[in-house]
């Protein structure tokens, strides 16, 4: 009990001459702040894409594409194959309608509003009525859904607020083809808002694909249903297809971008904690320096080496934490929900997405600014607890 | 220089707190070293693409195929030196995390177009001899062990081959080049995937079109756009710098985010730095005043100052950036990700400004203040 009482009362002397010391422990301070502030806001990029890639999919639905093909960008489906996908088991019926929808996914170079000179690749889907029902996350934020048979398109919520033109009532220009926008809409955040929709008839036309499709999505019966549905495909000699649940496909599509982004912000945010734990040791140094005289004077009172060193060890995770506090709110103030997209390489097209600076990723900054204050403290809390009482009392 | 004795001693008096600074700065100019090599990767050499080469793409995207027929209409245009194309092949080796480029060319004007990337005149003749054949570039190569005369399957992803989803190619040669050059591509014949395809056939992806004068470029484009026009096939032709450009941009600024936090922070790292090695000037005022004393001029006060704020930061620096560089030199860490894997030259020289900036700016504010000290003043403050 008393050890606690000598720590404490230490500890409190030590955190109300903090502001004496108000340079050298700001120094700390910035530095660990500094180190929170790219650890966290770097990784919100890759918590923020991966989230909207994952939010893309769902275990209930299947996505089915030519055999060899990795995206629906590169794959292939004819009238015939897309006939015999829909008889497959599993498969969701509203009725007698089983809830399937061959699709086909193309790019077209379209103007970013931030950088209007140089296109990029916007994604459009050509959709079948059924499509809207085996989506059941889809809905209308603004304007109304294009007529089949037309060459009207609605355009995701993420395509409207990053390419030109998107608003209801522009027309979209891409080679020969003229697309009037009717409608905007949401699909719970995930990679289809970034994407233009319209009737796959209109695409087929426009783009001279005949009657094939590249992808088939099914929605199915339950999750549990998917691997009856597969089995029954993969037996069918008539067709060479790939099968995959529509979440996992979209997850293995975010892990190149996302890794490579966590891998680049996992180095810098190590480097820089480096160089911040050397801060923290010299302003802890200093700390210890310039108090040398009081802490041997408590010494030779009686107040033990060990609270001497928990003291001062609990002073360094206390600038510790208040830069990780000051750290993660600036980086949650400045990025989170940054709107902004970007290439997806697998499929070839843009995906626009927000930074995520999640409640996780702030507490691994804390986690990480405290790791840094207690290793910044404590070759200078050994120190202090080392220094011979008379040397120490003699000093300046 | 007979003072150099001094700034030694003045520099290592607090032995502690220089180390730190100094460690400080190595680890600062270290990851200087690491984000300019980031943001060069994320720029795709844009540096290296050629003025003097025009990209012709599908009007509407990159991913439209374009008619072979194009080739003899641009070569025949006045003003074109040489035209080629490139058809995107995407095929996976292995594992779909195998990722590289893989594209079809027609080897000669390909070679002729792009004089870079370097192969030895024997591999040259074995690539045209062998229609299987592939040059693939060195970095490519040492990442899977491959040598010339070594078999490569690769899947198809786009272009089923005839016979099924695998296709055959030999390693006729390994090309090099210099840093900054795409050294993780694989380059094999056009007429092998064009007689080889299950269909597609007289399509290919993109012309690259060499000219002879840069600064026709603009009006170049235009032709062939014009050209083009109202055929099934209308096309875009930009600069291949243009392209570079505007691939990069597809990416999009969470690049020049990252960049951009981390320099911010970096910069700040810096100043903490300097305040550190300005304070350890400012607590000798007194001994300045006795140098004055001594009959030393402010310039010389000044002199020492500066050099020994000067060495701190140049000796922190110097070893960060030179450890970054090493790191470079050693290639690209994630396997193939980033394709350019380099730290600029012009980067290496604004990290030296930098280090001497940093270094000044310690220096310079303590060492006038020393200069224009009243030496009973400063005697007395103690």
């Amino acid at each position: 009990m008393r050890w606690i009482s000598q720590t404490l009362a230490v500890l409190a002397l030590n955190i109300r001459t903090i502001p004496a010391r108000l340079s050298s422990s700001g120094v700390a301070i910035i530095g660990i702040a500094g180190v929170v502030v790219v650890f966290v806001s770097v990784l919100s990029i890759a918590a923020g894409f991966s989230a909207a890639m994952e939010g893309s999919g769902s275990p209930d639905r299947a996505l089915v594409m030519r055999s060899g093909a990795d995206s629906e960008m590169v794959s292939g489906l004819g009238g015939p194959e897309v006939e015999i996908i829909k008889q497959a088991p599993g498969i969701r019926r509203a009725g007698e309608t089983p809830l399937v929808s061959a699709e086909l996914l193309v790019v077209v170079d379209l103007p970013k509003q931030s950088s209007p000179d140089a296109p990029a690749n916007v994604p459009v889907r050509g959709i079948e009525p059924t499509s809207i029902r085996v989506r059941d996350e889809f809905s209308l934020v603004e304007g109304r859904m294009f007529e089949f048979g037309t060459n009207e398109v609605v355009v995701g919520r993420g395509a409207h607020g990053q390419f030109v033109s998107m608003n209801v009532g522009d027309t979209i220009v891409s080679g020969q083809n003229r697309w009037p926008v009717v409608g905007v809409f949401a699909a719970g955040g995930g990679v289809a808002e970034t994407e233009i929709w319209i009737d796959a008839r209109t695409l087929q036309g426009a783009y001279r694909r005949g009657n094939s499709f590249q992808s088939v999505l099914a929605r199915l019966d339950s999750p549990e249903s998917y691997d009856a549905f597969r089995d029954w495909l993969t037996a069918n000699p008539q067709v060479n297809l790939s099968i995959r649940r529509e979440n996992e496909y979209y997850a293995m599509q975010s892990q190149a971008l996302t890794r490579l982004i966590r891998t680049i912000g996992f180095a810098i945010a190590g480097l820089m904690g480096i160089g911040a734990v050397f801060g923290a040791i010299l302003t802890m140094y200093t700390a210890v320096a310039t108090r040398a005289r009081e802490i041997a004077t408590l010494r030779a009172l009686g107040f033990n080496t060990g609270s001497v060193l928990v003291s001062i060890l609990a002073e360094s995770l206390v600038l510790g934490a208040i830069g990780g506090v000051i750290g993660g709110a600036a980086a949650y103030l400045a990025f989170n929900g940054y709107q902004t997209s970007t290439m997806n390489f697998q499929t070839f097209s843009q995906v626009a997405f927000a930074f995520r600076v999640t409640p996780g990723l702030l507490a691994m900054g804390l986690i990480y600014a405290l790791t840094m204050g207690l290793i910044g403290g404590l070759f200078p809390a050994i120190r202090a607890a080392r220094l011979p009482i008379p040397v120490a009392l003699r000093e300046l | 220089m007979k003072f150099l004795p001094l700034v030694w001693k003045n520099i290592w008096r607090k032995k502690f707190r220089t180390t730190f600074t100094l460690l400080s700065l190595f680890i600062a100019f270290l990851l200087f070293g690491i984000l300019m090599t980031i943001r060069a990767a994320f720029s795709f050499g844009i540096d290296l693409a050629g003025l003097d080469r025009l990209v012709l793409i599908h009007k509407v995207s990159l991913i439209m195929p374009l008619p072979v027929s194009y080739q003899a209409r641009i070569q025949q245009t006045p003003g074109v030196e040489l035209a080629s194309h490139q058809t995107w092949f995407g095929g996976v080796y292995q594992d779909p995390s195998n990722f590289f480029a893989n594209i079809a060319v027609e080897p000669e004007t390909f070679l002729k177009i792009y004089p870079e990337f370097k192969l030895p005149p024997e591999q040259i003749a074995a690539w045209q001899a062998d229609r299987q054949g592939a040059i693939v570039g060195r970095d490519l190569a040492t990442r899977f062990g491959w040598k010339t005369g070594d078999r490569v399957p690769l899947t198809a992803t786009i272009w089923r081959a005839k016979q099924g989803d695998t296709w055959e190619f030999n390693i006729a040669g390994i090309y090099d080049g210099a840093d900054g050059v795409d050294r993780t591509q694989f380059f094999f014949r056009y007429d092998y995937l064009d007689e080889n395809r299950a269909g597609g056939q007289g399509q290919v992806g993109w012309y690259v079109v060499k000219i002879a004068d840069p600064a026709r470029s603009a009006e170049l484009s235009r032709s062939f756009d014009d050209m083009f026009a109202n055929s099934p096939a209308e096309t875009k032709t930009t600069t291949e710098k243009g392209f570079v450009e505007g691939f990069a941009k597809q990416i999009g600024d969470i690049g020049a985010i990252m960049i951009a936090i981390s320099s911010t922070v970096l910069f700040m790292f810096g100043l903490v730095a300097a305040s550190t090695m300005a304070q350890s000037v400012r607590e000798r005022t007194s001994e300045l005043a006795v140098l004055k004393t001594l009959g030393f001029s402010g310039g010389a006060i000044l002199t020492l100052v500066l050099a020994e704020s000067l060495f701190i930061a140049f000796a922190g620096g110097v070893l960060g950036l030179g450890l970054a560089w090493l790191f470079v030199q050693t290639g690209d860490p994630t396997g193939g990700m980033l394709p350019i894997f380099l730290l600029p030259a012009r980067d290496l020289v604004i990290g030296v400004a930098l280090m001497a900036l940093i270094g000044f700016l310690a220096g310079v504010v303590p060492a006038i203040a020393a200069m224009r000290l009243r030496i009973t003043d400063a005697l007395r403050r103690n």
